[in-house]
């Protein structure tokens, strides 16, 4: 991400900040290292008169971290870091949300299709969604009170790519995909390299709101499957969630079982008419990660080691800020 | 740039970080498997469903429509007819005869409960079933245009018992009708004849189905007659349909609200036409088997 922006020649400074160093090099981003919970963010701001901050750093893989650390960093993060941009004579115009489409849950009585508008159907059950829910709501609440601010929330369906590492990703890397046996969800995917566009044409284009980011179609987990030429593992439906241990061995998050239960569906029209357009759909992205997983085990060369959500997210969409010339001393 | 800091000029870089649009020999189309659409219903196994259930509809049930004509080649519109059997052969039939004869789609709206269930609610899915929403109705009729089958009486109307047969229940709150005002199509009616016939509910079991946490557990005719076959067999009754002219409303749609007290009297009225049509197919139906 920073990497892209720096590619951008009307970004003037760009601030990365993360709590792990970024892991390739930036040309001429300045890096700054933080705690999770962003608690030098407002000083930053101070010094640095920022105009925009991007904040990338929700966990939205829960296999990364414990429950009690996602809620300090989700939460506690946003909280500082809506404090630094809210405090008096702050700089910052524009707060762009990088979230996630586990807002909405996955639940037997969802709707086929969630637009931005959708209350999810039931009330949030592991701790990756309510802290997403209440970083969102602080948000909300931030958006109401600094109306002069302009706040963008790009929630974004499962993330697959070449780069990345998350529960689903991994369960595709294996030979056998854990399924539930009797359940075929539908799935919406969007490609990193998309992710990335995404962010980058809301902070450039300064697009307030809130949106839904996701490729077009969608396709059942066992067609997901099937691209990627993998077998289904059929785990029974039942008792799966009582067996905590063998979740953890096939890197079944609840929030995952839920989803390969029943899938879920969301609207992205609203997005699409700021002007943005998919380089991939829900099907390509599938395709273009299993065919870099591929080239990776092929080429014999050693499978990238950091996460997602940790590692490449702390520079790769993590916090830069950017200062335009005007406002920079 | 005005600022002092040194802005290095042009990078060459083409990490896979760097969002460079790559021509795309990947264009999505080819990297469907599948036809499966975004309601999980599937088109190939329609037509496998169709081709096994066609003699179920033509041989066992021997099913006859009426006014078929009405029903709108395209466009959206919303089906409502009564639902009867413990497990209802009238869904089946109507969205077989409805794709046989027009070669539409149909989409079932029903319970959500179907898709709790391990494999029949992904069969059911892929097979046209679509939960009962109002923003999945309102998808599908308006922004769509699709065919959509709703049953307002829901399982109060299969799960009702043999002696209460074709005494229709209570339209739900008249859901369906705000739907069909709010996506701006007709709600088009259709009595169904043979339903209550096919598999006749005798008496209920409200203990165990709260145990099993379903809806109803029905004891059949058909249980007593075939054994544990009874729960998927169905007596050849004879099942005649007879669709009614389209209802329409003369409201705008996409309101945020409507007359609640227009919603439930139009709701009465589509459940009387249906009733009265009900009633007159039986005065002329001679025999349960033949028609």
């Amino acid at each position: 991400m920073v990497q892209a922006l720096e590619d951008d020649p009307s970004m003037g400074v760009i601030l990365g900040m993360g709590t792990t160093v970024p892991s390739v090099p930036f040309e001429r981003a300045e890096f700054v290292r933080a705690d999770q919970t962003y608690s030098i963010l407002n000083r930053i701001v101070k010094a640095t008169q920022v105009d925009t901050i991007l904040h990338t750093h929700l966990i939205t893989n829960s296999t990364t971290v414990p429950g009690r650390a996602m809620h300090e960093i989700n939460v506690i993060g946003t909280l500082n870091l809506l404090a630094a941009a809210g405090a008096a004579g702050s700089s910052v115009r524009h707060i762009v949300i990088k979230s996630s489409t586990l807002v909405y849950g996955s639940a037997a009585s969802d709707p086929n299709t969630f637009d931005e508008d959708t209350v999810r159907s039931s009330p949030a059950r592991n701790s990756v969604e309510r802290s997403l829910i209440e970083a969102e709501g602080l948000v909300r609440d931030f958006a109401e009170d600094n109306p002069g601010t302009r706040v963008t929330v790009l929630r974004f369906a499962n993330v697959l790519g070449a780069h990345l590492s998350t529960p689903i990703s991994r369960n595709l890397s294996r030979p056998l995909c854990p399924a539930l046996f009797g359940f075929d969800p539908l799935l919406q995917f969007v490609e990193e390299t998309d992710v990335v566009r995404a962010l980058l044409h809301v902070t450039r284009g300064s697009v307030p709101g809130l949106y839904n980011v996701a490729g077009d179609g969608r396709l059942p987990w066992s067609e997901v499957a099937a691209i990627c030429g993998k077998r289904l593992l059929p785990l029974s439906p039942y008792t799966v969630f009582k067996v905590r241990p063998l979740a953890r061995v096939f890197d079944l998050p609840d929030e995952l079982l839920d989803l390969l239960r029943y899938g879920r569906g969301v609207d992205t029209r609203r997005f699409a008419a700021t002007g943005f357009s998919y380089d991939s759909t829900s099907a390509g992205a599938v395709r273009t990660f299993i065919r870099a997983l591929r080239l990776r085990k092929q080429s014999g060369r050693k499978p990238l080691s950091y996460t997602y959500e940790h590692d490449v997210e702390q520079f790769f969409r993590h916090s830069p800020s950017v200062v335009r010339a005007s406002q920079d001393s | 740039m005005a600022n002092g800091r040194q802005v290095v000029g042009e990078q060459d870089r083409s990490t896979a970080i760097v969002p460079i649009r790559i021509p795309s020999a990947d264009d999505e189309e080819d990297a469907r498997l599948t036809d499966v659409d975004e309601w999980g219903r599937s088109e190939r196994t329609r037509t496998v469903a169709r081709a096994i259930y066609e003699p179920v509809y033509s041989k066992w049930f021997r099913t006859e429509w009426d006014g078929l004509e009405k029903i709108p080649t395209h466009g959206g519109a919303l089906l409502v007819a009564n639902h009867a059997g413990a497990i209802p052969s009238d869904a089946p039939v109507i969205m077989h005869g409805i794709e046989k004869e027009l070669e539409r789609p149909v989409y079932g709206l029903a319970d959500y409960f179907f898709r709790t269930i391990p494999v029949v609610g992904t069969l059911w899915a892929r097979s046209g079933g679509v939960p009962a929403r109002p923003a999945n109705a309102y998808r599908l009729l308006k922004e769509q245009h699709q065919l959509a089958l709703v049953f307002p009486e829901g399982t109060k109307g299969p799960s009702k018992s043999f002696t209460d047969r074709y005494q229709l229940r209570r339209f739900g709150r008249g859901g369906f009708v705000e739907i069909a005002m709010r996506s701006g199509v007709p709600v088009i009616p259709i009595a169904v004849v043979g339903s209550e016939e096919a598999m006749p509910v005798l008496f209920r079991l409200p203990s165990l189905a709260r145990v099993l946490g379903v809806p109803y557990v029905p004891i059949t005719a058909n249980l007593l007659a075939f054994g544990p076959l009874g729960v998927v067999a169905p007596f050849p009754a004879k099942f005649k349909l007879r669709v009614l002219d389209p209802v329409s409303f003369d409201v705008p749609p996409d309101q945020e609200r409507y007359s609640k007290s227009r919603i439930m009297d139009e709701s009465e009225r589509v459940r009387s036409l249906l009733q009265e049509a009900v009633y007159d197919m039986l005065r002329d139906r001679r025999s349960v088997w033949f028609g």
